[in-house]
């Protein structure tokens, strides 16, 4: 008898939106960023190659052109190795780093010039890389646990049907207070990213463009354009030559490894 | 015998074939590099009047890279050249590398001139002894021979170990009687003595373990042969002109490094050990750099960096930082430029020596750089292995072209 009703309640629950009513906004938005972290996990490696181009308000640019080896770590942070082909002043410098959620990632540079490697701080990452319009923590790797979310509403960009989430960084020495995504219902591809500064008001848009399709599941953006509201400044990245699986390992990825990265 | 030499040839040529295929799979070279104009400026007389005040030089580096087997084999070579005005020591050419390394899975082998730097602290470079430094490129002394060296490293689990076998010792380089930083009298190359009767082909042998635990960076190691700083002795040559005779001597070095994250907060240490030259002696440099990011609601960020060294020897000791402090800040603009200016002083407790140097460079365009240095030595005393610099004062600019 016990066993009739809840089946029948269950009915009445699963053939209703009661479900969907009862979820708060933080656990809609949690639920869509884990749907976003889910589809993009197993592709184990990559290789790409980057070009950023850095413009300011007076029309002047230069270039920067960087090339990163990404390992997926299940259970933590990615590891990779970002090295410098250009400004040319720069060439085989290196970066080395296994980020982490929560805690500070762990980073390594490599100074060509003197072959030495040096352990650096990476609590903050709020400045600028390479002095472009993107922070240190706009291209480290995406974890789910780096933020808190709250999901808004949902709204059509470019024609595509979107939610719109809040994202809070968890870390208290990120330079925002709240960044809002847009992510399409679709394929959960994040579109356009604003970034809210500390005082919360809006200093960056990031817009995401020319998504191909790599291994028949995993997207990449092919162009991010991030401009700056406040300074009118902007960076366009350019990614190529993305190669999935190419054989990186973890031992790819150590001092030693950063130390003959060309 | 005719034909037994044909058929060693025959197989060695078959051997060189059937290795052909796994070295035909090259990718181009790669060439990157600088060429620079510099201009040293002394604005204090000097005290040997042989000595000029304004010095112009050009050099080059270029650095030739190729890698055959997807990347498991790779040649490097890295050819220099310096030529400047009135000190003929100055005109100069290195091969800072010309190197091969084989990378395998959990272990590489470097064969070859190559350049390799040990250390974690800024102002003294303590634990750094594989190359010799090419003093005539810089006051820092982060400027290197290449060094004939096989290096071996495994990479294990706890940790990488390497290990150096070192052919060939290379003396140090010093300014000739016109050039400034140098000693007086002026150290003469020709006058060059060893311990060793082996002398420059002394085999050399050195050993390192490296690891990461968490924040900390740590790494221990040890390096028996010719000691790289010469011990300087005072003679005359053949013309009876009062000299210095640099004696390389054998040493055992053990060394420390360590290097600790926490937070904005960078701690460093590096201590050595050294018998056979002189008495044994110890020596430690240790301090921190901390980092303020986005200073004042802007993208720039200042470092504070202080070290502390000591060396055991005290005013015996033959480096200048016996017992000094060094405190520095550093200034990243975080621009397009990559514009930066650092400044600081090291300061001798126990007297009113001291170095002041502040450096800045910016980037002109996408391939020039721009750099500035300047570095004051006040009131060093008389037995500060420094106090031959009391008049040399000066500025260095210098502009780079990178390719």
């Amino acid at each position: 008898m016990l066993r009739t009703v809840s089946a029948l309640l269950l009915a009445i629950l699963a053939s209703t939106s009661l479900p969907i009513l009862a979820q708060t906004v933080e656990e809609r938005g949690l639920e869509i960023v884990k749907e976003v972290d889910r589809r993009d996990l197993g592709w184990d490696n990559q290789e790409s190659d980057l070009t950023m181009q850095l413009r300011n308000q007076h029309g002047d640019s230069s270039t920067r052109i960087i090339r990163t080896k990404t390992l997926e770590v299940t259970g933590d942070g990615d590891k990779s190795l970002t090295i410098f082909d250009q400004p040319r002043d720069l060439k085989g410098t290196a970066f080395l780093t296994f980020s982490h959620a929560v805690t500070p990632d762990d980073q390594w540079l490599f100074l060509p010039a003197l072959k030495r490697v040096k352990r650096i701080s990476s609590k903050n990452k709020s400045g600028p890389f390479m002095g472009s319009e993107f922070a240190y923590e706009d291209m480290s790797s995406f974890e789910v646990d780096k933020y808190s979310y709250t999901y808004l509403k949902d709204e059509t960009l470019d024609g595509m049907d979107c939610f719109v989430v809040e994202s809070d960084p968890i870390d208290k020495y990120s330079g925002y207070t709240r960044l809002v995504s847009w992510f399409d219902k679709a394929e959960y591809r994040v579109q356009k990213i604003d970034y809210y500064d500390r005082k919360n008001s809006l200093l960056k848009t990031l817009r995401f463009k020319d998504y191909q399709l790599y291994l028949g599941k995993y997207w990449r953006s092919h162009k991010m354009d991030m401009v700056n509201h406040q300074n009118g400044k902007s960076t366009t990245l350019e990614s190529s030559n993305i190669r999935f699986r190419t054989g990186l390992n973890d031992t790819d990825f150590n001092k030693n490894s950063l130390k003959r990265a060309k | 015998m005719f034909s037994y030499r044909v058929k060693g040839l025959t197989q060695l040529g078959l051997t060189a074939l059937l290795l052909a295929p796994t070295w035909t799979n090259a990718e181009p070279w790669q060439i990157s590099g600088y060429a620079d104009l510099e201009w040293r400026y002394f604005d204090e007389s000097p005290l040997d009047n042989r000595q000029q005040d304004s010095f112009f030089a050009t050099g080059t580096e270029i650095e030739l890279y190729k890698e055959f087997n997807q990347g498991r084999d790779n040649l490097t070579i890295t050819p220099f050249a310096r030529v400047g005005q009135h000190d003929s020591e100055r005109n100069h050419i290195d091969f800072r590398e010309a190197n091969w390394l084989h990378i395998a899975e959990d272990w590489e082998v470097r064969a070859g001139l190559g350049k390799v730097f040990w250390g974690v602290t800024e102002s003294q470079h303590l634990v750094d002894i594989i190359n010799q430094t090419d003093t005539l490129e810089g006051a820092d002394g982060e400027d290197k021979l290449g060094q004939p060296m096989i290096n071996l490293t495994l990479s294990r689990d706890w940790g990488d170990v390497s290990v150096f076998w070192l052919p060939y010792f290379r003396e140090r380089t010093f300014a000739g009687p016109q050039g400034r930083l140098r000693s007086h009298p002026k150290i003469d190359n020709n006058y060059a003595r060893y311990q060793s009767g082996a002398e420059e082909m002394h085999q050399d042998f050195a050993l390192r373990w490296s690891h990461t635990l968490g924040d900390l960076d740590v790494a221990v190691s040890h390096f028996h042969g010719t000691s790289r700083e010469p011990t300087l002795i005072a003679t005359t040559d053949n013309s009876g002109n009062a000299i210095f005779a640099p004696l390389y001597e054998q040493i055992d070095q053990t060394g420390l490094e360590l290097s600790l994250v926490q937070g904005d907060w960078l701690w460093k240490l590096e201590s050595i050990h050294r018998s056979g030259q002189g008495d044994s002696y110890s020596a430690v440099v240790g301090g921190f750099e901390y980092t303020l990011v986005g200073i004042a609601d802007s993208a720039m960020d200042l470092g504070f960096l202080m070290e502390y060294h000591y060396d055991d020897r005290k005013r015996t000791a033959t480096t200048p930082l016996q017992d000094d402090v060094f405190l520095g800040l550093r200034l990243t603009l975080n621009d397009a430029e990559s514009t930066e200016f650092l400044a600081g002083v090291i300061m001798d407790n126990g007297s009113s020596g001291m170095i002041s140097f502040m450096e800045a460079s910016t980037r002109v365009g996408d391939n020039i750089k721009v750099s500035l240095e300047a570095r004051r030595y006040h009131n060093l005393p008389s037995y500060d292995p420094l106090s031959a610099l009391e008049q040399d004062d000066h500025i260095l600019l210098n502009v780079a072209w990178y390719f």
